[in-house]
C-alpha cells in the first residue's frame, strides 16, 4: 500500500514534468509522424528510374527503339549518351550515371538472331547466334542497383518486332501472400513502430534517471524512503502510455495515408506492443544506472538502435544475415517485436503461435527491471 | 543521562588515495543544535553524507537514533530530514507540487497532507508562492522550501548541509529562528556551516580541518579553553607589523580588522601583552589590548596545526 503510494507519487511528478516540457510532447508525436511519412514514401526496394547512359555504336533506327523498349520497363532512365566506352566508365566512376548501355555496331544481325525475339529456332552450334544483343555496364557496388539491371538480362524483345510475346511456361507457380501488390510500405509501417519505439523508449527513460542526478534532485531523492524498484516503475509507467501513443500514430496513419492493412485482432496487437515497450523501457533504465551523464546516456541508446534498425529485421531480411549475426539479433528486443508486429499486424497470427518471441520480450522486461533495480544503488559511492 | 541520537566511533571514510573522514568520534545530544564548523573540503558533507545513509563508511560505527548504519538505512530514512547543499527539489514543478510530492512519498494520507502542506508554506511564507515553479523563486525562497521539505513528515533528527551558503544576511537570521523553532518543538538538528556567527548559535559544535575533527563542545567552552590569548593591536603600519609578528614562534596568527591587528599568542607566554611590547616591530605610540577569544579564534588556534 505504501509502496504503491510511493509509486503513484513518483508517476504523478514525472506526467507533471513531462507535461511542462513541451519540447518533449512535441517530440513525441512530431517523431513517428514524420519518420512515418518520410520512411513510408522513401523506403522503397523496388528500385526504379536508375539514371543510365549510352554508348550507342550502331546508330540506327533499331538501337533508338531498343533503348525505349528498355525505358518502357521503367527500371533504368537515358540521360546521357557517350562517344566512347571509355567516357562512360568515367561517368560510371564518378556516379554520373549508375550502368552503361554498350550497343554494338552489329546490333541488327545479333538481334535478327536472337532467340527471345523469336525468329524461329537458330541452330544451337552457331556461336553467332548465341552472342546477346548488348552489353551492360554496371557500377556493382550497390547490389540492389546491380540487381535491378540484372534482371533486365533476360528481358523479352517481342514487342520490338511488333510480335506477340512468346509465352514460355514458367518452372514454379508463385503466389504472393498478404502483399500481393508488392507495396514496400506494408512492411515498412509495421516495422517503423519498432524502431520508433526503441528510439523513444529507450532514449527517454534512459534519460529519465540521468537526469534527475545531473540536476541534483537525486541527492534527497534517495534520504527518502523510496526504494529503488519503486522509482523504476514509477519511471517507466507515463512512458508506457506514451509509447503506446506513438504506437498508435503510426499504424493509424500507415493504414491512412499507405492503406496497410491492421488484419489482426487489435487486442493481440496491444499486447505486443505493450510488451515491446516495457521490454524497451527497462533496457533505457538499465542504460540509465550505466551512464553518469544525458550524452552518455545518449550515445548509449544510439549503440542499440543502430543494431535494431539494421539488424533486426526492419532494413534486411533476418535469414540473409549470417549466424552470428542472427545471435546479436536474438538478443534484441526489436528483433522479436519486429516478428511479433509484422505477423500480428500483416498476417493475422496469434500470440499464442509465437511463444517464444512473446516469452522473450516478458523475460527481457522482468530481467532488465530486476538489473536496474539492483545497479541502482541508494547510495552516492 | 543524556540521550543521543547520534553515536559515531572512528568513523573514516576514504576515496582512493583522500582520506575525507579521519577517525571521527561523535555524541550527538536529542533536542540539541550541533554544528560541524570547518572551511569547504574539509569533510562536513561526507560525514553528514555517511550519517544519513548516502554514502558507506570505510570504516568505524553509526548509530543515528539507534539505527546502526548503514545496514538499516532503510528504516532511518523515515525519521530524518535532510537538507542537501544544493537546491535538490525539482525546479520544474510549483512549490506545492514539490511540497505533494515528497508528502506522497513520506507516506502521509489525503488529508494529511493538505494540512501539513498549508501548515508549512504558512510556517515559511510561502503561501504566496505556492503556485510558482520552483526554479523561478529566489535564494531565500528555496531555501525555505528546501526546508519546508525536509520536515514535512516531522523527522526527529534533521540534517543541513550548509543550508544558508547561498542566502542573504537577513534571510539567515530568519531561517536561524525557524530552526530554534523546531528545536524548541523537540528536533534535533545537526547543522554544517563555514559561518562563524552561525556556528556561534548551536549548542555545541566540532571544528573541522581536512576530514580530523580539531576541537568540539559548546561555543564558550571553546572560547574558554582556548590554548591562546588574543590580543588587538592598533598601530600606523599594520602590513608591515603583521608580517614581523608572524615570525615570531609564540605567535599563532595576526589578521587585520580594520585599523587593527588581532594577533593570537600560545598560552605558554603568561602576559602577551608585556610579551608583544618587547617585539622590535612595535613603537611606543602603539596600543595593545587583551581582548576575549571569538568563535573565529578558536577556529584559527584550533586548526593551524595543518597550516604550513
Amino acid at each position: 500500500m505504501k509502496s504503491l503510494r510511493r509509486i503513484y507519487a513518483i508517476f504523478s511528478k514525472e506526467l507533471i514534468q513531462l507535461r511542462r516540457d513541451k519540447m518533449t510532447i512535441r517530440m513525441v508525436v512530431m517523431i513517428p509522424l514524420i519518420q512515418l511519412l518520410l520512411f513510408g514514401y522513401a523506403i522503397n526496394t523496388n528500385v526504379r528510374h536508375i539514371p543510365v547512359g549510352a554508348v550507342d555504336q550502331s546508330q540506327n533506327g533499331l538501337s533508338r527503339i531498343l533503348m525505349q523498349t528498355i525505358s518502357a520497363t521503367r527500371v533504368v532512365e537515358f540521360v546521357a549518351r557517350y562517344a566512347s566506352i571509355q567516357q562512360a566508365q568515367s561517368a560510371i566512376a564518378s556516379a554520373k550515371v549508375r550502368a552503361v548501355l554498350v550497343i554494338p555496331a552489329d546490333v541488327s544481325q545479333r538481334l535478327a538472331r536472337h532467340q527471345s525475339v523469336g525468329l524461329g529456332t537458330p541452330p544451337s552450334s552457331d556461336e553467332e547466334t548465341s552472342r546477346p544483343v548488348a552489353q551492360w555496364m554496371v557500377d556493382g557496388s550497390d547490389t540492389m542497383i546491380a540487381g535491378a539491371v540484372k534482371s533486365l538480362r533476360s528481358m523479352p524483345l517481342t514487342e520490338l518486332l511488333s510480335k506477340p510475346a512468346n509465352r514460355n511456361t514458367p518452372t514454379f507457380e508463385v503466389t504472393l501472400l498478404f502483399n500481393p501488390e508488392q507495396r514496400t510500405a506494408v512492411n515498412v509501417v509495421p516495422g517503423l513502430v519498432a524502431i520508433i519505439l526503441t528510439m523513444t523508449m529507450i532514449l527517454f527513460t534512459s534519460a529519465a534517471i540521468v537526469r534527475e542526478n545531473e540536476r541534483g534532485n537525486m541527492e534527497m531523492l534517495i534520504a527518502t524512503p523510496v526504494r529503488p524498484i519503486e522509482l523504476m516503475v514509477g519511471k517507466i509507467i507515463p512512458y508506457m502510455f506514451i509509447g503506446a501513443l506513438q504506437a498508435a500514430i503510426v499504424l493509424g496513419l500507415g493504414k491512412l495515408l499507405f492503406n496497410v492493412p491492421i488484419n489482426g485482432s487489435l487486442w493481440q496487437l496491444g499486447v505486443v506492443t505493450m510488451l515491446f515497450i516495457s521490454a524497451s523501457l527497462t533496457l533505457g533504465l538499465v542504460i540509465s544506472t550505466l551512464a553518469k551523464n544525458q550524452l552518455q546516456s545518449m550515445q548509449m541508446t544510439v549503440f542499440v538502435l543502430l543494431p535494431s534498425i539494421l539488424l533486426s529485421g526492419f532494413m534486411f531480411p533476418y535469414e540473409g544475415m549470417p549466424r552470428f549475426a542472427q545471435h546479436i539479433a536474438e538478443t534484441l528486443p526489436a528483433t522479436h517485436f519486429m516478428r511479433l508486429i509484422r505477423s500480428v499486424v500483416l498476417r493475422d497470427a496469434e500470440i499464442a503461435d509465437m511463444t517464444f518471441d512473446t516469452f522473450w520480450l516478458i523475460a527481457f522486461t522482468v530481467l532488465g527491471l530486476l538489473v536496474a533495480s539492483l545497479r541502482f544503488k541508494k547510495t552516492l559511492d | 543521562m543524556t540521550e543521543y541520537v547520534i553515536q559515531v566511533s572512528n568513523l573514516c571514510r576514504q576515496f582512493g588515495e583522500v582520506k575525507a573522514i579521519q577517525s571521527l568520534d561523535l555524541n550527538v545530544e536529542r533536542g540539541r543544535i550541533y554544528g560541524f564548523l570547518g572551511p569547504n573540503g574539509s569533510g562536513k558533507t561526507t560525514a553528514i553524507r555517511m550519517l544519513t545513509g548516502l554514502l558507506k563508511p570505510s570504516s568505524g560505527d553509526i548509530r543515528v537514533l539507534n539505527y546502526r548504519l548503514p545496514g538499516q538505512a532503510q528504516n532511518l530514512r523515515l525519521h530524518i530530514g535532510y537538507m542537501t547543499q544544493n537546491f535538490s527539489l525539482y525546479e520544474d514543478l510549483t512549490v506545492t507540487e514539490n511540497l505533494r510530492f515528497f508528502a506522497k512519498i513520506y507516506g502521509l494520507t489525503a488529508t494529511g497532507r493538505k494540512q501539513r502542506i498549508a501548515e508549512l508554506l504558512d510556517i515559511y511564507r510561502l503561501g504566496h508562492k505556492a503556485a510558482q515553479l520552483a526554479g523561478n523563486l529566489s535564494g531565500g525562497q528555496r531555501q525555505r522550501l528546501a526546508l519546508a521539505a525536509a520536515v514535512l513528515h516531522q523527522p526527529e533528527l534533521l540534517f543541513l548541509d550548509e543550508p544558508t551558503s547561498a542566502v542573504d544576511p537577513e534571510n539567515r537570521r530568519e531561517f536561524w529562528e525557524q530552526l530554534f523553532d523546531l528545536s524548541d518543538r523537540g528536533t534535533s538538528i545537526l547543522v554544517s556551516t563555514h559561518f562563524m556567527d552561525e556556528a556561534e548559535r548551536c549548542h555545541k559544535l566540532a571544528i573541522f580541518e581536512t576530514g580530523i575533527k580539531r576541537a568540539d563542545g559548546s561555543p564558550d567552552e571553546l572560547m574558554r579553553q582556548m590554548g591562546a590569548h588574543v590580543v588587538e593591536i592598533s598601530s600606523a603600519h599594520l602590513r608591515q607589523l603583521k608580517q614581523q609578528l608572524t615570525r615570531l614562534p609564540e605567535v599563532i596568527s595576526a589578521a587585520q580588522l580594520g585599523s587593527r591587528l588581532r594577533v593570537l599568542v600560545k598560552d605558554q607566554v603568561s602576559d602577551p601583552v608585556a610579551f608583544l611590547r618587547q617585539q622590535d616591530s612595535l613603537s611606543a605610540e602603539d596600543r595593545l589590548e587583551k581582548v576575549h577569544p571569538s568563535l573565529e579564534d578558536v577556529f584559527v588556534t584550533s586548526t593551524g596545526a595543518g597550516r604550513p
